[in-house]
C-alpha cells in the first residue's frame, strides 16, 4: 500500500482515529471474506477496492476534484446519481456501517438513535471518513423522521449540505414533488459545477448508472443457482462497492464476475454444498462495514441469496426507460424510476411485500430474515405486518433487531440456528 | 444405543442419557467460570454412545468433543414431547433468558421469541429479588402465594428493582406483598412473550424458574390455559438434545 498519509491530513482527517477505523476494517475484512472458501476469481477486484477503500479512491477523487469535478455524497438511493453524473461529478454513498465514536454522536443525538445515523455523526465527528471530508455538497433527503431532524444538526458540521424533501405517499402529487425536488437538485448541481446539465449529458449519464444497475442485476439472477455461486457477503460487498467505486469500471468488473459465475452455474460449482439452506435477507440497508449479520447467517450452514435492501435490489432493481427527447421528458423517466424505490417510509407500501414474496420465489429461498435496525421506526414497524404476510403465504420468516455492535451475536446466532432448523424439519 | 444430550445454560449445565425412549441418567451441576471444565465433570464417568450439544455454550464444547449441536430452541420443542404431546407452546424461563415457543399442528417448531439481551425477568432476577428480601427461593415463592395483595414492582432491570425493593421495604411495604409483586412483574413480562408467538393449547413450561409454584399460578390465570411442569423442567433441553440425536439415527 502507497503512503496516503498526506492526502488524509490535507483533507483534515485526523489521523489517529483514521488509522483505529482502518485497523478495525482490515481485520475484519480478512477474519470475514478472505477467510471463505471457494470464492470466485472475479471477487479479486473488489478485494483489491476494498484494501484501497480509503486510498486509490480516494486519490481518483483528489484528483478528479483538482479537475474542477465536484463530489457529491449522499446517503440515501433517492438521490439520483444520473443527476451528478449529468453535471460531470462523482456521486459517492456515503456509508455509515461502524459502530465509531457513538459517544461523540451521542453528545448531539438522542441515545436511541439507529446506527446508521450515528455512525453519520461519528464519522463526521471523528472526521475519519475520507468520502465525506472530500465532498463539495452532502445530500440530505427528508425520508425517516430521524434523518429529518437529524440533518437539521448536521448542516453546521459540513461545508454545505443540500437537503431535498421526499414524498411520503405514492400520489399524483408525491411524483410530482419528487419530480421537482429534482428539477431544483439540477439547479444546486448546475450552480456548484458550474456545468449545465443538457440532453446528451442527460442520457449519456442515464446510460452509464443504467449499465451499472443491469450489471448487479445480472449478479442477483445468477444467485438463483443452485448450489449458490457465490456467497451472500460477495455479493452484498459488490452492493456496497456499488456505492462509491468509479462507475464504468466498476460495471465492467461486475459482468466479468458474472461471465465466471456463469461458468460455475454451468458446472455446477458453487460456494456452498447443493442443497444448503437459501434465505433472501429483507430490510435496512447495509452499510460499509456492517457485515455482521451475514457473516452470523453465513456461518450457520445456509446461503443468503438475495437482498431486499437499498443495498441491495430495493436500489437497484429499477432502471430507467428514457421516454422522449427534451430534458423535461428524461426527468420525468428518471422520475418515475426513483419513484418506483418501494422504501418502508412511503404509507402504504404494499409493493415492497410483494417483492420480497417475489424474490424469494424465483431466488429459491426457503426463507426470509427481516433485518431492522434497532430504533429504526420504519422497518421495525413495518416489520410485524411483512412477517405476517409472508408467514400466510407459506414462507418462514424470522424477525431481527439488532444494531451494529457485537453484544448480541451470541443470541443472535441462537435465533438464526433455530430457525434454520425449524426450515429443514418442514 | 444411549443417546445423550448435554446443556450448557448460564447458570447450570445439564446432562440427560436416554435409551430405549427411557431418561436412564439426569445429572446437573452449576455452570461456574469454567464450563468446559465443568461439562467434562458430568460427563466423566456417564456410559454413551453419541452425545449432542445445546445451550448457549453449545459451541464452546464442538471444538473439544466431535460432536453435533442444536440449539435451545429445537432441544426444547423435542425434550418437552418426550414429556407431553398435548402442549402447544413451551415457555422456558432459564437463568439468564426467557424463551417462548409455538409448535404446530405435528408438533414441530412454528415461532419463537427470546428476551432481550439483559437478564430482566429470568432466573437470575429472582434469586437477586430473593435475596434482597431475605427470602430462600423456596420461601420466596411461598411467601408470594400468602399475600393477598401485590405490591407493584415498576422496574424490570436487575439493578433498578434492587433498589426499588430496598426502599419499598424500607417505607414499610410488607415482604410478602413486594414478593408477589415480583412474581407478577416476572410473569407479565413471560406472558407477553408468549401471546407474541401465539400460544395455542396448553403451556409447556421448563426451566427452573417453572419450579415456582407461584409463576406457574400467575401464569395460568395471565394466560388463561393450564400451565403444565414436568417432573425436572431443567433438564428438558438436555432430553432433547440427546433425542435428536436418536431422530437422526
Ligand atoms: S431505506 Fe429509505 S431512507 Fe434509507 S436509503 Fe433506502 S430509500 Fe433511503
Ligand atoms: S435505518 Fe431507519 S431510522 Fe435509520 S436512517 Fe434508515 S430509515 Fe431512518
Amino acid at each position: 500500500m502507497s503512503d496516503y498519509t498526506k492526502m488524509w491530513s490535507s483533507i483534515g482527517l485526523d489521523l489517529k482515529g483514521h488509522d483505529a477505523l482502518l485497523s478495525v476494517l482490515g481485520n475484519a475484512y480478512s477474519d470475514i471474506f478472505l477467510s471463505q472458501k471457494n470464492r470466485p476469481q472475479g471477487m479479486k477486484y473488489f478485494d483489491f477496492v476494498m484494501s484501497e477503500v480509503h486510498g486509490l479512491r480516494i486519490k481518483e477523487l483528489m484528483d478528479a476534484k483538482a479537475q474542477g469535478r465536484k463530489v457529491i455524497g449522499s446517503y440515501c438511493v433517492f438521490v439520483p446519481e444520473e443527476l451528478v453524473l449529468a453535471v460531470d461529478g462523482v456521486a459517492v454513498g456515503l456509508c455509515a456501517g461502524a459502530e465509531f465514536n457513538f459517544e461523540g454522536a451521542e453528545t448531539l443525538l438522542p441515545r436511541n438513535t439507529c446506527s446508521l445515523i450515528k455512525a453519520a455523526f461519528g464519522f463526521k465527528l471523528g472526521k475519519v471518513c475520507p468520502y465525506l471530508e472530500a465532498s463539495d455538497v452532502v445530500v440530505g433527503e427528508n425520508t425517516c423522521d430521524g434523518k429529518k431532524k437529524a440533518y437539521e444538526i448536521f448542516g453546521p458540521l459540513v461545508k454545505d449540505l443540500y437537503v431535498m424533501d421526499l414524498p411520503q405517499t405514492k400520489s399524483e402529487m408525491g411524483r410530482a414533488l419528487l419530480k421537482e425536488e429534482y428539477r431544483k437538485f439540477i439547479k444546486k448541481l448546475e450552480k456548484v459545477s458550474g456545468k449545465k446539465v443538457t440532453v446528451a449529458s442527460l442520457k449519456k449519464a442515464v446510460e452509464i448508472v443504467n449499465a451499472k444497475r443491469k450489471a448487479v442485476k445480472r449478479l442477483a439472477a445468477i444467485r438463483a443457482a443452485d448450489p449458490a455461486p457465490i456467497s451472500g457477503l460477495d455479493a452484498l460487498l459488490v452492493n456496497q462497492v456499488f456505492f462509491h467505486d468509479d462507475p464504468i469500471r466498476f460495471t465492467d468488473s461486475v459482468n466479468n464476475l458474472c461471465d465466471e459465475l456463469d461458468h460455475r452455474v454451468k458446472n455446477g460449482t458453487g460456494v456452498f454444498p447443493k442443497g444448503t439452506t437459501r434465505v433472501v435477507v429483507s430490510g435496512c440497508p447495509m452499510a460499509v462495514p456492517n457485515w455482521k449479520l451475514p457473516m452470523l447467517i453465513e456461518s450457520s450452514k445456509a446461503v443468503i441469496v438475495g437482498e431486499e435492501s437499498c443495498v441491495g435490489e430495493r436500489g437497484s432493481r429499477f432502471l430507467t426507460e428514457v421516454k422522449g427527447n427534451t430534458l423535461d421528458e428524461i426527468l420525468d423517466s428518471i422520475t418515475d424510476r426513483y419513484f418506483n424505490i418501494d422504501c418502508a417510509v412511503f404509507t402504504p407500501n404494499p409493493s415492497r411485500c410483494d417483492y420480497v414474496k417475489e424474490m424469494t420465489k424465483k431466488l429459491h429461498a426457503r426463507g426470509v430474515i427481516h433485518y431492522s435496525l434497532q430504533f429504526c421506526q420504519p422497518y421495525l414497524m413495518e416489520s410485524g405486518p411483512v412477517e405476517k404476510e409472508l408467514e400466510t403465504s407459506g414462507i418462514p420468516t424470522l424477525r431481527l433487531e439488532t444494531d451494529y455492535n457485537q453484544e448480541d451475536a451470541g443470541q443472535l446466532k441462537t435465533r438464526i440456528e433455530a430457525f434454520f432448523e425449524r426450515i429443514k424439519r418442514k | 444405543m444411549r443417546y445423550a444430550g448435554i446443556d450448557i445454560g448460564s447458570r447450570t449445565i445439564k446432562l440427560a442419557v436416554i435409551e430405549n425412549g427411557r431418561l436412564v441418567l439426569s445429572r446437573k451441576s452449576a455452570t461456574s467460570h469454567n464450563p468446559l471444565e465443568m461439562a467434562q465433570d458430568l460427563m466423566d464417568d456417564a456410559v454413551f454412545d453419541v452425545i449432542t450439544a445445546t445451550g448457549y455454550g453449545r459451541h464452546l464444547i464442538r471444538g473439544h468433543l466431535a460432536c453435533p449441536v442444536i440449539t435451545e430452541i429445537t432441544a426444547f420443542v423435542l425434550g418437552a414431547r418426550f414429556f407431553s404431546t398435548s402442549c402447544g407452546s413451551i415457555l422456558d424461563i432459564g437463568g439468564q433468558d426467557t424463551k417462548a415457543i409455538s409448535l404446530d399442528n405435528e408438533g414441530n417448531l412454528c415461532k419463537f421469541e427470546m428476551n432481550d439481551r439483559c437478564a430482566a425477568g429470568t432466573g437470575r432476577f429472582l434469586e437477586v429479588m430473593a435475596t434482597v428480601l431475605g427470602f430462600t427461593l423456596e420461601e420466596f415463592s411461598a411467601a408470594a402465594l400468602s399475600a393477598k395483595r401485590a405490591v407493584k414492582i415498576n422496574s424490570m432491570c436487575t439493578v433498578f428493582a434492587e433498589s426499588e425493593v430496598v426502599s419499598l421495604t424500607s417505607q414499610g411495604a410488607k415482604r410478602n406483598e413486594v414478593a408477589l409483586g415480583i412474581h407478577k412483574a416476572i410473569v407479565s413480562r413471560s406472558a407477553c412473550l408468549l401471546k407474541r408467538v401465539a400460544p395455542m393449547e396448553k403451556i409447556f413450561f421448563a426451566g427452573g424458574v417453572a419450579l415456582n409454584d407461584c409463576v406457574k399460578i400467575l401464569l395460568e390465570n395471565e394466560m388463561g390455559r393450564p400451565v403444565f411442569v414436568p417432573p425436572d423442567p431443567q433438564i428438558v433441553g438436555a432430553i432433547g438434545a440427546a433425542l435428536s440425536a436418536s431422530e437422526d439415527v
